[in-house]
């Protein structure tokens, strides 16, 4: 056991526990932070995405100790408020969930993208979430609400 | 193992996974102020049962026993209750699945709600309304405003911000994980285990039961690998396995069994037609076992409380897991109370309880709470799958091109979608039960995807043999309407006329179409043979779809969208493998699901909305035209017709 600190959603956080436990369950267990799921344990899936220092990882082979000192974001800390972030808004509106399992770990990945890639191609989308698995097979919306989540931004959109 | 495959209703059935020892030593109950409403359900089902609660705010809550698993019942219930409310759909909550509240819906399964629960639910609604405003009259579907309308899911807000809590997500308070010990190849007995080899974790031995329970799932998982590490098995041996698995459901096909649900639909002397038919074609078709695979694994949370038990788990089946669990802990179901979250998907594969009976299991001992979540290996390994499926079909054309024999036998995987839509002189359709080496059951549409792919795969060759458009030879044969409009819908979006026997290197179209559960189908595709893999890329899919009445257009689009994808992977990888009883490709990384990259880059559905026949469950039928479109489409392209699923590459040109 060892003391592990970093920072969760914006605020400060510090876990005793085993070294080597993942991320994901040290989120979920420890913190209660469940919107963070877990899928396949092997990097297939990313259901387990968080945003840590700002670029999406995927936390279920990633040992506590390797997040120390590190920011971290999980979806329940994308919209702080009672307004959507305009990602989670396109996932709405585009219909873009099914049994809903997959969607945080989408939407986080798609922030990340949007960031760097203000206006992706649709090539550039299925590259970058392909990683990503929904086994509910709603990809095409998904893409849908990517593109639209890329219009809001440069038609300004809720300004987020 | 030996399953029995329900003819009709397939469900899966086996004796319970667990019985327990009783054991007196390790022992030690919503809605606010309103009106319940309680009435004689369906004249099938006299017992009164309550089903609308109205609350003095004027919210509405609709109790089902019905799941919610991503396939929209939460939201179409909500719809139907508001239609003939008359309230908005805000003012609408749908309580699902609490068997302490809610009535026995049934089984989540078999695309039964919509046929069943939607018009239990409008009924109850309009006797509400009747009761509430005397003048109040019954809606048809021409004055719809909320039914008929694209709605999202009613709980969505809390699933883009993580709020949503699955069955893996629930926590309660002192809550432990559980892990359980398992063979290390089916039917493998447990000879030995040393359990003190765990160290100080919560564990449980009864009967082949081995489990652990530790305040972390890191050290549950810890302790029980010290404890695997000491088991002795007695593993049976088997010569079954994925390769020679085809001619061993041959061997052990039960032909003697055809017989009550099992009876072969039959006409004429197909046999003696066969012997005198001058343009026969003979063909036998596989497909491989696959699983569900669903986001979430089976999870399961259980608490007891002076003797009672509660369990929060993704079952479509929750007073059945109820039952399960009053039996293997052999106390009055009244004691046991289910509860079932909406749950990251099943698609056919969670009507069973096993992670309820293990979790409660380890709960009991722990006299605390205890979380029990699958891993992906042990979903892909432990729970049951679609049944692996060997097809004969002989046919023969007469001299007018007509279907003159129609010899078709099912062999392991069921007999949904085995009766054929087209016309034919004489015919002989059966379904021969066999001996499968996986634990198999439902899943989405079921034998109907193998069926519908061996039996469009084969009508269009006799279309080739008759020289006839694959198009117009089915619109000859079909002796269904309502299939026959589909077909023409589809193909005159896609633009079939036109584009029919036009070559293109390396490209085919195909179609096909077909029935099951009283809803039809048909797909034209466009597929590309990728040069590496020499497997077929899915370009283009326009599929036409009717239903009877749309309730919910988006959601019935989803279910479409995400029928294709699937019925995809069906087609270009999945499959278990399995060697000595051990699953060899338990990982995603080994068993490939379709991706984004997967997907069409062009998927036109077109939805046929028939306000006047009652609406049909659609969470199924979509997934069987996509397999056979796409083999008639890599036979166009190349002249190679695949017969497996999934395909098998195309062998490079001679
Ligand atoms: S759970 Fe982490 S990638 Fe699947
Ligand atoms: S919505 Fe079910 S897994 Fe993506």
């Amino acid at each position: 056991m060892a003391e592990f600190r970093f920072t969760v959603n914006g605020k400060p956080r510090m876990v005793n526990t085993a070294p080597e436990r993942p991320l994901l369950e040290v989120l979920r267990e420890d913190l209660h932070l469940t919107g963070t799921k877990y899928g396949c344990g092997e990097g297939q899936c990313r259901a387990c995405t968080v945003l840590l220092d700002g670029k999406p990882a995927i936390t279920c082979m990633l040992p506590v100790k390797n997040a120390a000192g590190r920011k971290i974001t999980t979806i329940e800390a994308l919209a702080p408020g009672p307004v959507l972030h305009r990602v989670q808004q396109a996932f709405l509106e585009e219909g873009a969930l099914q049994c809903g399992y997959c969607t945080g770990g989408m939407i986080l990945r798609t922030v990340a993208l949007l960031e760097a890639t203000p206006r992706p191609t649709e090539a550039q989308i299925i590259q970058t979430l392909d990683g990503s698995l929904c086994r509910c097979c709603g990809y095409s919306r998904i893409v849908a609400a990517v593109r639209r989540a890329a219009n809001d931004a440069v038609s300004g959109g809720d300004g987020r | 193992m030996n399953d029995v495959l329900d003819f009709e209703r397939y469900e899966l059935r086996e004796e319970l996974a667990y019985r327990f020892t009783p054991d007196r030593r390790e022992f030690l109950q919503t809605l606010g102020a309103g009106l319940l409403f309680v009435f004689a359900a369906d004249a099938q089902n006299a017992a009164p049962e309550t089903r609308i609660h109205v609350g003095e705010n004027g919210h509405y809550t609709v109790l089902t026993g019905k799941i919610e698993e991503g396939q929209g019942a939460r939201t179409e219930i909500a719809m139907a209750a508001a239609e003939e409310l008359g309230a908005p759909l805000s003012r609408v909550t749908v309580l699902m699945a609490d068997t302490s509240q809610v009535p026995n819906d049934g089984i989540t399964a078999g695309s039964g709600t919509t046929p069943r629960t939607i018009p239990a639910v409008r009924r109850a609604a309009a006797a509400v309304r009747k009761e509430l405003d005397k003048s109040a009259q019954s809606v048809t579907p021409a004055d719809w405003k909320v039914l008929g309308t694209p709605q999202v899911r009613t709980n969505s807000r809390d699933i883009v911000t993580g709020a949503h809590q699955c069955p893996s997500d629930v926590q309660r308070e002192g809550m432990l994980y559980g892990v359980v010990l398992r063979a290390p190849a089916f039917g493998a007995k447990l000879l030995s285990v040393d359990e003190k080899a765990a160290g100080d974790v919560i564990v449980v031995r009864d009967g082949d039961f081995v489990g652990c329970a530790a305040p972390t799932s890191f050290s549950a998982r810890q302790a029980l690998h010290k404890i695997a590490a000491t088991a002795k098995w007695d593993v049976p041996t088997t010569a079954v396995n994925s390769t020679n698995l085809f001619d061993h459901l041959k061997a052990k096909a039960q032909s003697g069994a055809a017989s009550g649900r099992n009876r072969p639909i039959e006409q004429g002397d197909v046999d003696a037609a066969l012997q005198q038919a001058q343009r026969k074609l003979e063909a036998t078709y596989t497909a491989a076992y696959i699983q569900h695979a669903p986001m979430e694994p089976r999870a399961a949370v259980a608490e007891w409380r002076d003797g009672s038990l509660t369990v929060w788990t993704g079952t479509s089946n929750p007073f059945s897991v109820r039952d399960q669990l009053a039996q293997a802990f052999q106390i009055p179901a009244a004691k046991v109370k289910v509860l079932v979250p909406d749950f990251g998907g099943g698609f056919g594969g969670k009507h069973t309880g096993e992670a309820a009976l293990e979790a409660a299991r380890l709960a009991r001992a722990a006299q605390k709470p205890v979380s029990l979540r699958w891993t992906r290996a042990e979903e892909f390994t432990w729970a049951y799958c679609r049944p692996a499926a060997v097809i004969e079909v002989r046919a023969a054309l007469d001299g007018n091109n007509a279907i003159g024999a129609w010899d078709f036998t099912n062999i392991n995987s069921g007999g949904s979608a085995i009766d054929s839509p087209y016309k034919s002189v004489a015919h002989r359709i059966r379904f021969l039960p066999s001996d499968s080496p996986l634990r198999q059951g439902s899943y989405r549409a079921l034998a109907s995807t193998a069926n519908n792919f061996a039996r469009e795969s084969h009508i269009d060759e006799l279309a080739l043999a008759a020289n006839m458009d694959p198009l117009a030879f089915r619109l000859q044969h079909l002796d269904n309407d309502r299939i026959r409009e589909v077909l023409q819908a589809a193909a005159q979006k896609f633009g079939w006329k036109d584009r029919v026997g036009k070559k293109t290197s390396n490209r085919g179209i195909g179609l096909a179409c077909g029935i099951e559960k009283n809803s039809v189908v048909a797909a034209c595709v466009e597929v590309e043979i990728d040069p590496r893999t020499r497997l077929p890329r899915l370009l283009e899919i326009c599929e036409a779809y009717e239903c009877g009445a749309i309730l919910n257009p988006l959601n019935l689009r989803q279910q479409v969208e995400g029928s294709i994808v699937m019925g995809l992977g069906a087609v270009l990888g999945e499959g278990l493998q399995f060697e000595r009883g051990r699953i060899t490709n338990a990982r995603f990384s080994a068993y490939k699901v379709p991706r984004f990259h997967d997907t069409p880059s062009k998927m036109d559905i077109v939805l046929v909305d028939k306000k006047d026949v009652a609406p049909i469950g659609a969470g199924e039928t979509p997934i069987i035209a996509v397999a056979p479109a796409m083999a008639n489409a890599v036979f166009a392209a190349t002249g190679y017709r695949p017969r497996s699923l999934p395909f098998a590459p195309v062998p490079a040109r001679a």
